[in-house]
């Protein structure tokens, strides 16, 4: 076992971890932090996006000692300082961009990376970055709509074409 | 105005506060003192023979704390089939044992025949790998194809079942001759063969099961992925295990999803309980992703030859159904009941077809059990009949709007009696169908074709007018054509002394929304808040019983559950109030929240009747016991009917098969609506599953039983951008006139009436483009399949 | 997975002497070695991580064109190589998912020459060269077949530089599941000739198309492959699309790269 430190959500952290100790596990059995989810074994459902210093990336596809030192945010560091839920937490409640809400951590904060990078997103560009998180609930409708909503578009006119 | 609150309002989900900060509690997420951690040994061969286990040397590895064969659990129940089919012949079905874990015999790929547990996940998962290294395991070869299952009968998944058939139904077998004949001196038959493809379930979170003992008491827990705790809390406890029911607390926590595959007891929930007995240790074991696709339950696998009867104008006749069922190699809790009552009961669609007959045979094979998922049945009978519509309209020259409108029951015939047995109360199918047509701009679908055109596109509609039979349902009907189960709900409502209220429900929410949805309905007939109403579900400790969620049941039963229950609270209050105001009780009336004297302003708040019940200082104690708590269980008088037209617009990119969605329109009758944005939300994930079964998702088994889709890299789920916004209406509104509130269910609509749509539209593009020689295209409809259709 | 050590040196040189250690494997972005190795089929002693060497990241011009440090991500290309080979910067904004950009590295791609990867194409369409910890391999030579390259034992690619054709597009058709290219080609047209590159479609990996190159040299037109046929004999059969099929994507994407590269 080998001593790792980090930031996640603002918070010095460290543990002991094998070299096979994935940063999804390291969050979720290390730092108890279960909102990151694991849905899949081949890098694909999302489901475990996190930012490290700043990008998504899949949790669960980084060794935590890989990111050793980063700087992580996870969906718990999402909501605002009060507690209250940040603009896109908020948006996705609104518009209902969540049913099971296991996928949804993933879609948050791949959601948030989006709006960092391109603030003003259309449709396709949402439907395209969201491409590596699967949802099997929501059919994407309203996650699209919620992640619009939350870049400060209007999204009552949605509809099919 | 819309409604702010209450019935009809689009409350935001309170659940979405946790699941939204991280803070929501799946099962994975628990973490258990002195917990140890279970892996299995699956099989990597699809038939074989197990001739021996050594588990001495996986034993002795380290942390390891017990392992587990089939011979540990030889002498304990089956995994009972819930439903009994007998055979055209009056013979049952052949129902062979699944055993908790293989047994002699291991008979798919990912069959569980052994099990490890160890302190660390990593330890068990190192033992796992030795023990598949030290089992001896002869390998048979695979029955995959049903055709050749049913023909040869040296070759058998189960040793005792010499041809491989679990039963030949006939559906209703009264009406064989007359549909044969019917169709023998047609005017017209369309004739379609098609399959309907095998779908993974593929809930995002995968199945999870954490056993727990007491041996201070005796007591077991177990927390897992279910969509009906006490369905699971029956089987393990009752079938498998022998427990007493009262001995198993089943606590379905957080589920991330389910569509049916978390309906059912798997093994490896009775595995983590015994083996938590044996150790005095909580068991967990989370499915890898690759274990999901393996032994998940799966859904649909019809092989199906469908004949359409009709005049030479499009009047229907008759329908003759010819299925092969894949129930894959064991029987799963509800798979005998999905291929045939889910499915030959609806072969009549929304149409006054005069006569139907459903043949349908159910085949094992040496590939993962296949059960209900996401609209269980209903997708395969709608799919069947709205492509063959869709196939004589075509050969006629007949529109398929004016088909449809030809055929529709018609309002003034309900109650309408079927000739496959189902008696629909109400609906209006012209209806759904003029408004589908009206938000599509069906009129201005040229100009559209012209524009893809200049794209370098084809474009097509397609049309699919729906019909299901949901809020599964009456017991006494069930129980007649063999379920093993009742299908009724129930719900406690608490009224607490502070006046706040805690309603248990048997229906489990897994993403439905019930938190919110339900406590709606509390406020709205209580006059209370609906913040004040908490809802409880998903713990056999808590919750009164129940049959929980599927089938598009849960508000439809255990929602007029609640409002029973409501009713009886009422009943007493108004006791309550008139002991209090010294009025007749028939004098009382609630309304608003408040209990008054007819007449007159004499009245009592809710609040106060709540107080009075539990602090019963002046209170009609003779007659009438403190406390303010009441349970209904409901049954409903029949099943419900939602129905709707869904038209759905492609583009084809002739040159590489692409296909893709552009726009789709729904326009269903769901009777009542609750939360507007909860069932839109609904409908959009089932028109999601039925775009991604249409073009994306298949699940192939080579030759040898092999899942070449056995994980997200080949295995195509849809994503964000494979599917457009959707155009839901639910305006259309024809109440169920049996329950109460009115409602029908909409959780699997979407998934029931999209598939036929979209490969209906495809069918269309391609001979708008000059492609006519393509009849007919197999789902998915993947661009490799497509090219090949127009270069076929 | 099997447990292994993990190291994470600064320097190519430290990596190298690492690797010289029995069982050991380079990591760079990991996210095809990740799920391997959670599948146990590959379970190495050593791990090396090659994401802590700064001389192997960044884009930048050079002598040889384009140099694109091997453990760059595709996100960092993406972005950064837009301005100087839009074609490249595109392919690589193109590959899995944003969350997969911001990890995989174009070193770790073409290390590992997944036939349906879309990096090979670009190098080879690109006629790049492959510098390594001991040499210079030009694309031509690197790609050996299905996950098989001209590198060593130990040996690691730390740059690959990209000479910078007039025009040039990727044009990658997706297989519907994995989102890796069922068939995707690369066109680039440079003053000496063009080059195409065709990826996900052939059974030997990424490979070029010789009889497309020949015809768009003579004409760099849409139309020029019109009148070429594919064999499907040595292309990929599988569940997503037949060697016929695929044989058809080859062409189709050719005319469509060609008009996309303008």
């Amino acid at each position: 076992m080998t001593k790792v430190s980090m930031t996640v959500n603002g918070r010095a952290v460290s543990g002991e971890v094998e070299g096979r100790t994935l940063l999804s596990a390291f969050l979720r059995e290390g730092l108890g932090l279960t909102g990151t989810h694991v849905g899949c074994d081949t890098s694909q459902c999302g489901a475990c996006v996190v930012h490290v210093d700043g990008k998504a990336i899949k949790s669960c596809t980084v060794f935590a000692m890989d990111v050793a030192g980063a700087e992580v945010r996870t969906i718990e560091g999402m909501a605002n300082a009060d507690g209250s839920l940040g603009t896109i937490q908020q948006a996705f409640q609104d518009h209902h961009g969540l049913q099971c809400g296991f996928c949804t951590p993933g879609m948050v904060m791949s959601a948030a990376a989006l709006l960092a990078e391109n603030p003003k997103p259309s449709e396709a560009d949402v439907r395209h970055y969201l491409d590596g998180n699967i949802c099997r609930c929501t059919g994407y409708h309203n996650i699209v709509k919620a992640v619009l909503a939350a870049s400060g578009q209007d999204v009552s006119a949605v509809a099919a074409e | 105005m819309p409604k702010d609150h209450g019935i009809g309002a689009s409350s935001k989900r309170r659940e979405d506060i946790r699941f939204l900060t991280g803070r929501g509690v799946y099962t994975d997420d628990m973490n258990l003192h002195g917990q140890t951690y279970a892996v299995f040994v699956r099989s990597q061969v699809a038939h074989g023979r197990i001739k021996s286990i050594n588990t001495s040397n996986a034993a002795s590895m380290p942390g390891v704390l017990a392992v587990f064969t089939g011979e540990d659990f030889k002498d304990v129940g089956g995994n009972p089939a819930g439903w009994l089919i007998n055979s055209r012949d009056g013979t049952p079905m052949r129902e062979p044992k699944r055993p908790v874990l293989a047994h002699g015999k291991v008979r798919h790929v990912g069959d569980a025949y052994a099990a490890v547990v160890a302190e660390s996940y990593a330890e068990a998962k190192d033992a796992a790998e030795q023990l598949a290294a030290d089992s001896d395991i002869e390998e048979l070869p695979a029955i995959i194809d049903m055709a050749a299952a049913v023909a040869n009968a040296s070759n058998r998944v189960h040793d005792e079942i010499p041809d491989n058939l679990c039963y030949d139904w006939g559906w209703i077998e009264d009406n064989r001759a007359a549909v044969d004949a019917a169709i023998k001196a047609a005017p017209h038959v369309t004739v379609l063969e098609l399959v309907n493809n095998r779908l993974v379930p593929n809930a995002m979170e995968p199945r999870a099961s954490i056993g727990e003992y007491f041996p201070g008491t005796g007591d077991y827990k177990l927390t897992t992925t279910s969509q009906n705790p006490h369905l699971t809390r029956l089987l393990v406890a009752a079938f498998v295990l022998g427990i007493p029911e009262n001995k198993l607390t089943v606590v379905a926590p957080d589920v991330g999803g389910g569509f049916g595959s978390k309906i059912y007891h798997y093994g490896e929930e009775a595995v983590v309980l015994a083996a938590a007995k044996k150790l005095a240790r909580p068991v967990r074991w989370t499915a890898e992703r690759s274990e999901s696709f393996l032994s998940d339950a799966h859904g649909r696998d019809h092989v199906t030859k469908i004949e359409l009867a009709c005049e030479k104008d499009g009047t229907f006749i008759a329908f003759r159904t010819e299925t092969m069922a894949n129930v894959g190699a064991y029987l799963s809790n509800f798979a005998t009941v999905t291929p045939t009552f889910l499915h030959g009961t609806l072969m009549a669609g929304p149409y006054k077809v005069p006569n139907v007959y459903v043949n349908v045979k159910t085949v094992f094979t040496n590939t993962a059990p296949v059960d209900a998922y996401r609209g269980a049945g209903r997708p395969e009978a709608t799919y069947s009949l709205e492509r063959v519509i869709d196939k004589m309209c075509r050969e006629l020259g007949l529109d398929p709007f004016e088909v449809r409108r030809k055929n529709f029951i018609t309002t003034d015939m309900f109650p309408y009696t079927t000739p496959v047995g189902l008696a629909y109360d109400t609906g209006n199918y012209h209806a759904t169908l003029d408004k589908a047509i009206e938000i599509g701009n069906v009129a201005g679908f040229e100009a559209r074709r012209a524009a893809s055109a200049k794209r370098g596109k084809l474009r097509g509609m397609g049309l699919s007018t729906w019909i299901e039979a949901c809020g599964i349902a009456p017991s006494h009907l069930v129980g007649v054509l063999g379920a093993r189960v009742g299908l009724y709900d129930a719900a406690t409502v608490r009224v607490n002394a502070t006046g706040n209220i805690s309603v248990m429900t048997g229906a489990h929410s897994h993403g439905q929304g019930h938190e919110t949805v339900f406590a709606q309905i509390v406020a709205e007939k209580l006059g209370v808040p609906e913040a004040s109403v908490e809802i409880v579900h998903g713990d056999t400790s808590k919750i009164p019983f129940g049959m929980g969620s599927y089938g598009s049941r849960s508000l439809a039963v255990c929602g007029v559950a609640v409002t029973k229950a409501i009713d009886k609270i009422v009943a007493k209050g108004k006791k309550i109030a008139a002991h209090m105001l010294e009025a007749a009780e028939e004098d009382i009336t609630f309304e608003n929240g408040s209990f008054s004297v007819a007449g007159t302003d004499k009245a009592k708040t809710f609040g106060e009747i709540a107080f009075s019940a539990y602090v019963p200082h002046n209170y009609p104690l003779e007659t009438l016991e403190p406390g303010l708590e009441e349970t209904a269980f409901y049954d409903p008088a029949n099943f419900t009917y939602p129905a709707g037209a869904y038209i759905c617009e492609v583009e084809v990119d002739a040159e590489t098969g692409k296909v893709d969605v552009v726009a789709f329109h729904c326009a269903d009758d769901f009777g009542n609506i609750m939360n507007p944005m909860v069932v839109e939300g609904q409908v959009h994930g089932g028109v999601g599953q039925g775009i991604g079964q249409a073009l994306c998702e298949n699940t192939t088994y080579d030759d040898t039983g092999q899942l070449l889709t056995g994980s997200y890299m080949d295995y195509a789920m849809p994503r964000a951008g494979d599917v457009p916004f959707y155009n839901v209406d639910y305006s259309c509104q024809t109440p169920c006139t049996h329950n109460p509130l009115g409602v029908k269910g909409c959780g699997e609509a979407g998934a029931i009436g999209s598939p036929p749509a979209v490969v209906n539209a495809v069918i269309d593009a391609l001979h708008r483009g000059g492609h006519t020689h393509v009849k007919h295209i197999d789902m998915p409809v993947s661009p490799s399949r497509v090219w090949q259709a127009i270069h076929g | 997975m099997h447990n292994f050590d993990f190291v994470k040196p600064a320097s190519i040189a430290d990596a190298v002497k690492a690797l010289s250690s029995d069982g050991a494997q380079a990591l760079s972005g990991g996210q095809t070695l990740l799920p391997t190795m959670k599948q146990r089929l590959a379970a190495p002693a050593v791990l090396v991580s090659l994401t802590g060497i700064a001389e192997m990241k960044g884009v930048c011009r050079g002598d040889g064109g384009l140099h694109v440090g091997a453990a760059t991500t595709h996100a960092t290309v993406a972005k950064e190589a837009a301005a100087h080979y839009p074609a490249l910067a595109a392919l690589a904004g193109g590959i899995g998912d944003p969350a997969v950009r911001n990890r995989g590295t174009i070193g770790g791609s073409i290390a590992n020459n997944d036939p349906a990867a879309c990096y090979p194409a670009g190098v080879l369409g690109s006629g790049a060269t492959v510098v390594t910890s001991k040499r210079k391999i030009a694309a031509d030579d690197f790609f050996q077949g299905l996950f098989s390259t001209a590198l060593d034992e130990g040996e690691i690619v730390t740059e690959v530089r990209f000479p910078i054709p007039e025009k040039a597009a990727y044009v990658k058709f997706q297989q519907p599941a994995s989102r890796f290219a069922l068939t995707g080609v690369f066109v680039a047209k440079f003053g000496t000739g063009v080059r195409v590159a065709v990826t996900g479609a052939g059974q030997g990996g990424v490979f070029r198309w010789t009889e497309a190159e020949a015809a768009l040299s003579r004409s760099f037109a849409p139309g020029a492959v019109d009148g070429l046929s594919l064999s499907g004999d040595d292309m990929i059969s599988d569940l997503h699309g037949s060697a016929a099929y695929r044989a058809n994507l080859v062409k189709v994407l050719t005319g469509r790269a060609v008009a996309a590269a303008g």
